[in-house]
């Protein structure tokens, strides 16, 4: 309750110092026994950034030996994890030292935790990868590494963690460090994005090389994992990168405002400066920068500010004002890397809203290019993405939005995917590539209002309009269009009796001319019993074994591919 | 700090100039607010903005004007008021509403006050219950609020530590802790079923320390109960050399016997009078709190009475729907 009385402390000159004061965010993982929640206890304890009440809440709790603070119940948060021992969710931590401000994305390491490496991954711009001494390399050490490179986590702090179990053995902790830089050298080589990597020995328990040298070993003469941590530069520094700034909203209090509010997402922008919008591709000059304290000639990133131009652009939420220079990629098509987040796996053609800066736009996943398996480091062929699953796929867009790619630019290159049904957020994205223009056409202007294109139809559906004629048991023929049905094929059935009327009418052709037209896939349906399916579309007649109903489906829908009707995914127009 | 004397702060000399090259954390921490509060502003219907009366609240006020600086603050204010507020915070509210133009609603579990509900007839957890959980439902139905930032911060108790900054609820207000959406870089997924809504925590990233210094720089008013002053308490000996520190507002906290003292203390944070201990202090200046701050061992919520109810109170009642 005292309050600090040491005659050397000055509370200005403390305050002064604050002001200096930056902040670095940095995400830890680790499974439920290499001593992360210790590591983060340890930094929190030695640091003196937890409080007596909440020592006193653990203390004669957990798993140590008597006398001892188990460390990681101070940070073991709700109520299932201390009652199952493993933390189960990201959770945030707060340190200062003097020279920094530090904020923890502390993620749980098991296999199934994925996507919450990944969120904490994202605002990262360091990662303490822990290693277990004792046990050696394992995957969940590998699995953050990629994570951290997948989202572009420049910096990797390796704790070699337990050194004090293997008494301190310099030659294990220099062959785990050789074994896990090749390891860091084959990720970098998949996702195209390098880490610096920082290895140190360290003991959680016994406090060594994480806030302080203890002197445990000698041999080692590096910095301690705090030092590390206060030296790193920020990722928050894009002041030299090319300016750009999501508009969020547009002020306009009365008539004589009108001003653009957003967070600038990298660069540097002045009074003066010739600006672009996308995806329009308008160009103005910055009049004012507009903010509560004042309106300053030049602000950077990631300050939020509000600009007013020097004339009347027609601008709205979910635009891009960016330098003139180097442009933003207009674009309605991206390649990208897909973090899977949800229960329910990856549904190729079906539709999820895409949120991207400040705008969603609706979207699908045409094709996935391929699946990484985290152990092996390899690519995998895979015909969708489960809950924690990894891979590459292109995405279609239903409006063409201004990106950059994430490599380049975390706060342009990013997007997340939302289940417009359930509204869960399904995945993380990061873009790889995206081709188009450097600006909306006249074309894309049409494609706003216009009328809908056979084109538009296809990229949505992945499937032109065709007829489909199927003749067997009925069962087999509700198979196949529930077959279609689940890829997001749309499609028009005319069982036996109606195909009758119609053509007696003389209006079956018309009928399904004009819906080939409008992109549907017909089912003319007529039920026979003679145990085969016989299955014709574009000129080709298959008949099949209706007693295999996996394999007459699959047959069908080759056949469909083969008439031209299912789009090839070689040809998915990137 | 007396309201009249800082309130029309518009410019703030002591925070570093805006072009400074390398920005300190609480500039960092100020943009990423804006940003929260802009978006939700943008992407709900009917937000609102809980108002405590607080320094985190008094915090949160400041980081909305300069979010839609120089329009107005795009939402109301909501206060829920359980009838146990100091009386100093009631005169504040209204003076901080009427300065920075914003609409200020006020909502009490009123046939709950009038039942005589207060936290000694009842224990504290159905008090609150019912005079806060209770009324913040209430109020969120009747206007049909879809997004309302609180202003609770990650550091405060280690529940909260896992709170996203969106966090959903579901149409009875209940928070599911399993069941919580990624939350990745600064896209903020705003999609929700009809009669479900969202609270927000545009401060989730400060600290104790940050909100004071923040207040600090920006010259920030709050309410003269967070400075050290000789004020009458009643003071309850709470074994092993322990105290508490009762405030003089309501008659039915005293025990029989227990006389009224003039103690040099100050409250750490503002709650309902009879479970907010004060602590004694000599911090009355800004600077001097900071300073007490450094020194303190024990976090700010040790003198809220609620949260030791039972092991992990904070989260069962963030279950409930309380912030």
């Amino acid at each position: 309750m005292a309050t600090v009385a040491t005659p050397a402390f000055s509370i200005e000159e403390f305050l002064l110092a604050e002001r200096g004061k930056d902040l670095l965010r940095f995400s830890t993982a680790g499974s439920v026994d290499d001593g992360k929640s210790t590591l983060i206890g340890r930094l929190l304890y030695d640091t003196q950034s937890v409080y007596e009440d909440q020592v006193k809440s653990i203390e004669g709790k957990g798993t140590t030996a008597p006398g001892q603070i188990d460390f990681a119940l101070l940070t073991d948060g709700l109520r299932a994890e201390r009652e199952q021992g493993i933390t189960i969710d990201v959770a945030y931590r707060y340190f200062s030292t003097a020279r920094r401000k530090f904020i923890i994305a502390d993620t749980p390491g098991h296999e199934q935790y994925t996507r919450n490496m990944a969120t904490g991954a994202s605002t990262a711009d360091a990662a303490i990868v822990l290693i277990d001494a004792s046990k050696g390399v394992q995957i969940q050490s590998r699995r953050h590494a990629y994570i951290a490179s997948l989202l572009r986590v420049r910096h990797v702090l390796v704790a070699v963690n337990k050194m004090d179990l293997i008494g301190y053995d310099e030659s294990t902790f220099r062959a785990i460090e050789t074994e896990f830089r090749a390891i860091l050298d084959q990720i970098a080589t998949d996702t195209g994005s390098p880490v610096e990597a920082h290895f140190v020995p360290v003991s959680a328990l016994k406090g060594d090389n994480v806030v302080h040298a203890t002197g445990a070993m000698p041999w080692y003469t590096g910095p301690s994992l705090l030092q590390l941590l206060e030296a790193l530069p920020s990722a928050l520094d894009t002041r030299s990168s090319p300016f750009r700034f999501p508009v969020q909203r547009v002020l306009r209090p009365d008539h004589t405002f009108r001003g653009f509010a957003g967070q600038i997402a990298s660069g540097t922008v002045r009074r003066g400066d010739e600006i672009a919008v996308f995806p329009s591709g308008r160009t103005a000059k910055v009049e004012r920068i507009v903010t509560f304290d004042g309106e300053p000639d030049e602000v950077t990133a990631p300050l939020s500010v509000t600009l007013v131009l020097d004339r009347e652009v027609d601008i709205s939420r979910g635009d891009l004002i960016a330098g003139v220079g180097a442009a933003p990629v207009v674009a309605s098509s991206v390649k990208a890397s897909l973090v899977w987040m949800d229960q329910r796996p990856l549904d190729v053609n079906r539709r999820y809203m895409l949120k991207h800066t400040s705008h969603t736009v609706p979207a699908f996943v045409s094709l996935i290019d391929h699946r990484v398996d985290l152990g092996a480091l390899k690519h995998e062929p895979a015909l969708t993405l489960r809950m924690n699953d990894i891979g590459a796929v292109s995405l279609h867009l239903l409006r063409p939005i201004a990106v950059d790619l994430y490599r380049e630019n975390r706060g342009t290159g990013a997007l997340i995917l939302i289940d417009p049904e359930t509204n869960a957020t399904v995945a993380a994205g990061m873009v790889t590539a995206a081709q188009g223009k450097t600006v909306a056409s006249e074309e894309d202007e049409a494609g706003a209002w216009g009328h809908v294109t056979s084109g538009e139809r296809e990229a949505r559906r992945g499937h032109r309009g065709g007829v489909l004629e199927l003749a067997g048991p009925t069962e087999l023929i509700d198979a196949v269009e529930r077959s279609l049905f689940a890829i997001g094929a749309v499609t028009c059935r005319i069982n036996a009796g109606e195909r009758a009327t119609l053509q007696h009418l003389g209006l079956l052709d018309a009928v399904t001319d004009l819906q080939t037209q409008s992109g549907l896939l017909t089912l003319v349906a007529r039920t026979g019993d003679d145990g085969a399916l016989t299955a014709s579309a574009g000129g080709f007649d298959i008949t099949l074994d209706a007693e295999n109903r996996m394999h007459a489906v699959a047959a069908v829908h080759q056949l469909l591919q083969r008439a031209g009707i299912f789009i090839a995914s070689e040809g998915a127009d990137l | 700090m007396p309201v009249a004397e800082s309130g029309s702060a518009k410019t703030s000399p002591q925070m570093p100039p805006v072009t400074s090259p390398r920005l300190n954390h609480l500039r960092l921490l100020e943009a990423e607010s804006i940003h929260i509060l802009r978006e939700v502003a943008s992407e709900f219907e009917r937000p609102v903005m809980l108002y405590s009366i607080g320094k985190d609240s008094s915090v949160m006020l400041r980081l909305a004007q300069k979010a839609f600086f120089p329009g107005p603050i795009p939402f109301p204010l909501l206060h829920i008021d359980t009838g146990f507020k100091f009386a100093k915070m009631l005169t504040f509210r209204d003076e901080m509403a009427r300065q920075v133009g914003a609409e200020l609603l006020v909502w009490r579990n009123e046939p709950a006050i009038a039942a005589g509900t207060n936290p000694i007839a009842l224990d504290t957890k159905r008090c609150c219950g019912l005079l806060k959980t209770q009324a913040l439902l209430d109020a969120l139905r009747h206007y049909n609020f879809d997004a309302a930032f609180g202003g609770a911060r990650r550091d405060e108790e280690k529940s909260r530590a896992k709170e996203r900054i969106y966090s959903f609820r579901d149409g009875a207000g209940q928070w599911d802790p399993k069941n919580q959406r990624p939350e990745l870089w600064n896209l903020y997924n705003a999609r929700i079923h009809p009669g479900e809504s969202i609270r927000v925590f545009p401060l989730s990233n400060w600290t104790e320390m940050d909100v004071w210094q923040y207040i600090h720089e920006e010259k920030i008013p709050v309410v003269d109960l967070y400075f050290a002053k000789e004020r009458p308490m009643y003071v309850r000996p709470m074994g092993a050399g322990q105290e508490a520190l009762l405030p003089i507002e309501q008659d039915f906290v005293a025990r029989p016997g227990e006389k009224p003292q003039m103690v040099k203390s100050r409250l750490r944070s503002l709650g309902c009078s009879p479970c907010t201990g004060a602590i004694r202090s000599d911090a009355d200046t800004l600077p001097a709190i900071i300073a007490e701050l450094i020194g303190f061992h024990s976090s700010e919520r040790a003198n809220r009475v609620i949260d030791h109810d039972q092991e992990g109170s904070m989260e069962i009642k963030k279950r409930e729907g309380y912030f």
